[in-house]
């Protein structure tokens, strides 16, 4: 047995481990989508891309927010909201339970971290969603938190990015987390009133009720490649319609060939991407204020 | 009761009537006195009958909700409205069967009526894709809600579906954008907008023509994130499970309307509105006419403003 065939059994005996990642001490990972065995440093030096068959392992909010967002120029919002069993909701388990086990696990209050911040200099009202927590789905607090990120960005006049990966509604809290989905995109209606920019940027994976709100209202909708999206599960649809979906449905590529996707963007492209849409939709608006800055001289 | 489709709750019921039936042809047959017997029986089985009705599991009305014999929105249409002239299509794809729209007087002014149609035979719902609307079907109603707008006549829209549908077709053409859409336009639509859920408000799929000003439910329907049958496959990987699932996701109207999520309940007769259709199109009339008599005083601003609280509002969660 060679030293990589020693790693490679090791690693698939500790999917588990591997698959989240973020665990110290692990030097060596295999790629989950091509097998490669990656050498762990620079794996995260590449962004958690696998430089062999460029898949985009998932990321924690807060490893987006660093990739994303300017050194030291977060400022996060909202951070004392945590979520409410209104319904006193058990399953299997207590939904009560599932919130303890999902802060536990991740760190987070709910799947979302939100607050201002300054991309390549410019001020953003940014949301990134965590689907650690609970898949990533969306309660009262993700719904109110996104809301609020929206309303900031609406009275600061400046533009809102929300980054989402997300299952979807929550279950857990019935009515009240579908009513989210109407929420914000209430919001967006009066970000949009006021003509500022919200870019949607959709992860792996964003569907169900987060696709069908906010996430696919953006000016622009952007994503990774090969990321899932989707409204409905593809194993509900393969049973309403019985037949084999396309090899790449819900993919990046496919949304983007059947028109909802503006562009798909590499991870270590996303930063310069969305800073150059800002700058070029603020053009106009800066030009004017130079103006007016002139003339009052 | 007799021509309708019976729920396996109601046997205990209908066993009563039965055991009537049949004492009364003993009595007829042999000339025997029975009125007594059969007065205090049929005492009985109405006793029951509130008794089995006031306290409905969840899941049976769901059941309720779904009954065949259920009026659907069709039925609504044609018996409180006049003049419906239906409008097609969403001047991009098709036109959906499974969402309606059209102009119609109500009480001598026009409304706009926006409504998901299920069939009520297989034929019927095969063309009605069983009530799942596609996108087109929600660009439809947008389109058909900004005509509204532009001449001020209010919108009324009726819910009935299961979802939207998960088909291939519908992810392709963007189901998701679409519903998404409706959610951020409908916000800002400068006329009344009321929301009535007749039957089953079947998650996204219904909330996609449900920003109501008011929204509202009839007494046995159905508003839910997930289907009970979905929610007991997810989260207990037993579908069995699906009538705890129906009692804790909280679907039923009474609840909603304690939760705040639904403003008013339109009541519907103790055993559904299939047994009486004339008794819950009067009180659907009425319920209209105090809605629109109570928005059509409220100016453009007062509408969007109140009908953005109204959701915004909407959720709860704890703040340290």
């Amino acid at each position: 047995m060679s030293i990589l065939d020693w790693f490679a059994t090791k690693n698939s005996a500790n999917k588990s481990v591997t698959s989240k990642l973020d665990i110290p001490g692990n030097l060596w990972i295999k790629c989950i989508a091509c097998g490669e065995t990656l050498y762990s440093k620079d794996f995260e030096q590449n962004l958690k891309v696998c430089p062999k068959c460029e898949h985009h392992f998932r990321l924690t909010c807060h490893e987006r927010l660093n990739i994303t967002v300017d050194a030291d120029s977060f400022i996060e919002i909202d951070y004392d909201l945590s979520p409410a069993d209104s319904l006193d909701f058990t399953d299997i388990k207590a939904y009560k339970d599932r919130i303890v086990e999902a802060n536990k696990k991740t760190g987070l209050n709910d799947a979302i971290i939100t607050g201002e911040a300054k991309i390549n200099g410019s001020d953003v009202a940014i949301g990134i969603m965590d689907f650690g927590y609970m898949g990533g789905s969306m309660g009262a607090v993700v719904g109110e938190k996104i809301t609020r990120c929206i309303e900031l960005a609406t009275k600061k006049q400046i533009p809102a990015i929300i980054m989402s990966s997300s299952g979807g509604a929550r279950m857990q809290e019935g009515m009240n987390s579908l009513m989210q989905m109407a929420k914000t995109s209430a919001a967006l209606y009066r970000h949009k009133q006021q003509k500022l920019l919200f870019i949607s940027v959709m992860l792996d994976p964003t569907t169900g009720g987060t696709t069908a709100s906010f996430a696919m209202l953006g000016d622009l909708n952007i994503t990774e490649p090969k990321a899932l999206i989707g409204f409905a599960g593809a194993r509900v649809i393969e049973q309403t319609i019985k037949q084999k979906l396309p090899k790449d449905f819900q993919r990046s590529e496919y949304l983007q060939e059947h028109g909802m996707i503006d562009h798909i963007v590499p991870r270590n492209k996303m930063k310069s991407f969305l800073a150059n849409i800002i700058e070029m939709t603020n053009y106009h608006k800066q030009k004017i204020e130079e103006t007016e800055t002139v003339e009052q001289e | 009761m007799a021509s309708s489709t019976h729920l396996d709750f109601e046997k205990p019921i209908l066993d009563l009537y039965k055991k009537i039936d049949e004492l009364q042809a003993l009595s007829d047959k042999e000339g025997l006195d029975m009125t007594k017997d059969i007065e205090q029986l049929t005492q009985k089985a109405e006793l029951l009958k509130t008794k089995i009705y006031e306290n409905l599991e969840p899941i049976n009305i769901v059941k309720l909700s779904r009954h065949p014999q259920r009026p659907i929105s069709g039925d609504y249409i044609e018996n409180i409205f006049e003049d419906f002239i239906e409008l097609h299509g969403d001047r991009s794809y098709g036109d959906d069967h499974a969402i309606i729209g059209g102009l119609a007087k109500f009480e001598g002014r026009p409304v706009m009526i926006i409504a998901q149609q299920k069939g009520k035979t297989t034929k019927e719902n095969i063309y009605r894709n069983f009530g799942m609307p596609q996108p087109e079907g929600y660009r439809k109603a947008l389109r058909l809600m900004r005509f509204a707008e532009k001449f001020e006549i209010p919108i009324i829209t009726l819910i009935d579906t299961p979802g939207a549908y998960p088909g291939l077709t519908s992810e392709e053409r963007g189901v998701a954008e679409a519903i998404a859409l409706n959610l951020q336009e409908m916000i800002g639509i400068k006329v009344p907008i009321i929301s009535v859920v007749i039957g089953e408000g079947g998650s996204g799929g219904a909330l996609g023509i449900a920003i109501g000003n008011t929204v509202a439910m009839l007494t046995y329907s159905i508003y839910s994130v997930i289907s009970p049958e979905g929610c007991a496959a997810i989260l207990w990987r037993d579908a069995g499970m699906s009538p705890l699932a129906a009692t804790n996701l909280g679907l039923i109207s009474s609840k909603l309307k304690e939760l705040g999520i639904i403003d008013s309940i339109v009541e519907e007769p103790l055993e559904g509105a299939h047994t009486n259709y004339k008794k819950v199109f009067t009180k659907m009339r009425a319920f209209l006419k105090k809605e629109l008599t109570k928005y059509s005083k409220y100016s453009h601003e007062e509408l969007t403003n109140q009908r953005y609280d109204r959701f915004r509002k909407l959720g709860k969660y704890t703040e340290a």
